[in-house]
């Protein structure tokens, strides 16, 4: 078994996504996609649904292939070797939309699956380190009930535990509060402030603008497949550029 | 500023519950629903009384023969002479306490996993499914360490139902689940060699399979080389039911969300990982339901193995209904043999309905 092909991270950043293209048999729904991120740098992507947003984030551990240009995150080069992507996997956490989570486990269980079976921690410190996490998303009370016994929002707070509990380098968010109940979506956005501010590298896909302004280093948006503007928060909300984001922020920003 | 005060919780007003209540509601709900109770009332009149005089009141119970079923009901007799017969068919009277031997290891071998308490279940249980078919085989073989060999010729009644069920469940599960997964494999080969294989065993019915195996397949091998009856027949049918299996088992894949293995792959657990941990679990326990009934269907199927000339419970129930010494005990034999039956297929049902209970984590995903 060899290992991955590992390069020195490069400056110009932890993610390199460099011309990358991608279609869906004839539908093209990454058009030339160009993006660097830095250690601890926090990005929000937005845009209308379609605009490939998912997509992009979900590229970078190769939940989708890419059929053109190159992509090194944590200088591993992602390609068709599943050495590379295990590597990949290993150290990019990523939390769903519907949290999938597993419902057959108790959170605990679920918490501890991959550290166990990917990183072969013995069990009784994976579930150290599980609690650890648990308590930090303020839910170790639930540790041995079942997903199904949890709300929304607590069950995508243990999704986020999951993920950190392989101590990953960079955390994907694919539109995190998307399915929750309103009441519910301060209570998971808290506990991603939470991890923005410990200098957690996090890419994330939401319509949370005002968790964009206060938490993001850099806000992308993207429209059919292409980064049409990037900035700033507060020039992005204050002083967009580009017609189409204009009308978009207009249209969410009532 | 006013603060709600929200009503208090009532109980349910008293006439909807009780036996009188449920009596109306359900069988005397209106006119025609009292006329269809009576009707069935009536039925269950004619039918069960005569019954129970046949089977119980009017039966005869001692005896040795059938000139002492002297009673006009059931001639229970027949079947305490023969139950020898009807449990291990031709094994050696004074090896019997083999069969039995197997049976009570089996009990006592499973019991542990039934204890919750007991930790190491999976070691214990790994162990167990190993070594067990090896003891049993050589205790109901024999020709090892002292033990006369029984030929499986001479292997019948309900002991060779229970080998002919639990092998074939034994192997056609596993085989199963690994066409299942074949069949939804990325890799076109292994795709098509899966497909092929359940479409073909699917397509032809379980007594040509038997029959093939013991006609067909002497053609084909060497002069000279034979291949035990039973054995062959084992092969045959958990080759059949595995397709059956494997299709069970597809259903229950398919029913997992996209989520769960997009989940696990972005954990870094990579394909049998996340296919053993995460997504099997969750696709056999929905399919409980339809594993049941294959297996029920099998244990019910044995019987054909009568074309190959083996006797299990329901063939040599027939078989001892044409001794000339119990002429006419037909009846009384089929009743027997459709209890054991049903005996064995119910317990099989309320476990499962158990199993679902106990692995019921509730609660979609």
């Amino acid at each position: 078994m060899s290992e991955a092909i590992k390069q020195p991270v490069s400056p110009e950043g932890i993610i390199q996504m460099q011309g990358v293209n991608k279609w869906y048999g004839q539908f093209h729904v990454l058009k030339d996609i160009n993006l660097n991120v830095k250690q601890g740098e926090r990005i929000v992507l937005c845009g209308p649904s379609g605009s490939g947003k998912s997509t992009t984030i979900r590229c970078l551990n190769r939940l989708e292939e890419h059929q053109q240009g190159r992509i090194v995150v944590d200088g591993v080069e992602l390609t068709n070797d599943l050495k590379q992507i295990e590597a990949i996997r290993r150290e990019v956490g990523m939390v769903f939309q519907h949290f999938n989570l597993f419902p057959h486990l108790t959170i605990l269980q679920n918490c501890t699956l991959a550290p166990m079976w990917v990183r072969k921690m013995p069990k009784r410190k994976a579930e150290e380190i599980a609690m650890h996490y648990l308590e930090r998303v303020r839910i170790p009370e639930q540790a041995h009930k079942f997903p199904g016994q949890l709300s929304g929002g607590q069950q995508q707070r243990v999704a986020i535990a999951r993920a950190l509990c392989m101590k990953p380098k960079i955390m994907l968010f694919d539109e995190p509060t998307s399915a929750l109940d309103p009441e519910m979506v301060k209570e998971v956005l808290d506990t991603m402030i939470g991890l923005a501010e410990d200098g957690m590298t996090m890419l994330c896909v939401t319509h949370e603008m005002g968790f964009a302004r206060t938490v993001a280093n850099r806000v992308i948006f993207m429209d059919k497949g292409e980064i049409v503007e990037q900035a700033a928060p507060n020039d992005f909300f204050d002083n967009p550029q580009n017609e189409r984001t204009q009308l978009f922020l207009s249209q969410i920003l009532h | 500023m006013t603060t709600h005060t929200f009503k208090p919780d009532m109980p349910p007003p008293n006439k909807v519950f009780g036996p009188m209540a449920w009596m109306r509601a359900n069988l005397f709900s209106s006119w025609l629903n009292t006329l269809l109770t009576l009707f069935a009332f009536y039925l269950i009149y004619l039918v069960v009384p005569p019954i129970l005089h046949w089977a119980i009141l009017d039966a005869n119970w001692v005896g040795t023969t059938r000139a002492d079923c002297t009673k006009e009901g059931a001639c229970w007799v027949f079947i305490q002479q023969r139950f020898g017969q009807f449990m291990y068919g031709y094994y050696p009277g004074d090896l019997r306490w083999r069969v039995d031997l197997t049976v009570w290891l089996a009990i006592v071998g499973v019991a542990p996993l039934f204890i919750s308490r007991f930790q190491r279940k999976a070691i214990y249980g790994l162990s167990f499914l190993v070594l067990y078919p090896i003891i049993a085989y050589f205790l109901l073989h024999g020709g090892i360490f002292g033990l006369t060999n029984v030929p499986t010729n001479r292997w019948g009644g309900l002991m060779l139902t229970l080998v002919i069920a639990t092998v074939g469940i034994a192997g056609a599960l596993p085989l199963g689940i690994v066409l299942a997964l074949g069949r939804r494999s990325n890799m076109p080969a292994i795709r098509v060699i899966c497909v092929t294989f359940i479409e073909f065993w699917r397509g032809v019915p379980l007594i040509t399979v038997l029959f093939m195996s013991s006609v067909m397949l002497p053609l084909f091998l060497p002069e000279g080389m034979g291949i035990d009856k039973l054995l062959r027949a084992l092969i045959g049918v958990i080759l059949f039911q595995s397709a059956y299996v494997a299709e069970v088992v597809r259903g229950g894949l398919q029913a997992i969300p996209k989520g769960q293995y997009e989940a696990a792959a972005a954990m870094g657990l990579g394909y049998w990982r996340s296919t053993g941990l995460v997504i099997l679990p969750q696709a056999l326990k929905l399919v409980i339901p339809g594993l049941v009934n294959t297996v029920i269907a099998l244990f019910k199927d044995t019987s054909l193995v009568i074309i190959i000339g083996l006797f299990d419970l329901l063939n040599s129930v027939k078989q001892a209904a044409a001794d000339p010494k119990w002429l006419g005990m037909a009846t009384e034999g089929y009743v027997f043999a459709a209890l054991v039956f049903w005996i064995f297929c119910f317990g099989m049902s309320r476990y499962s309905v158990h199993l679902e209970r106990k692995l019921d984590t509730g609660h979609k995903r």
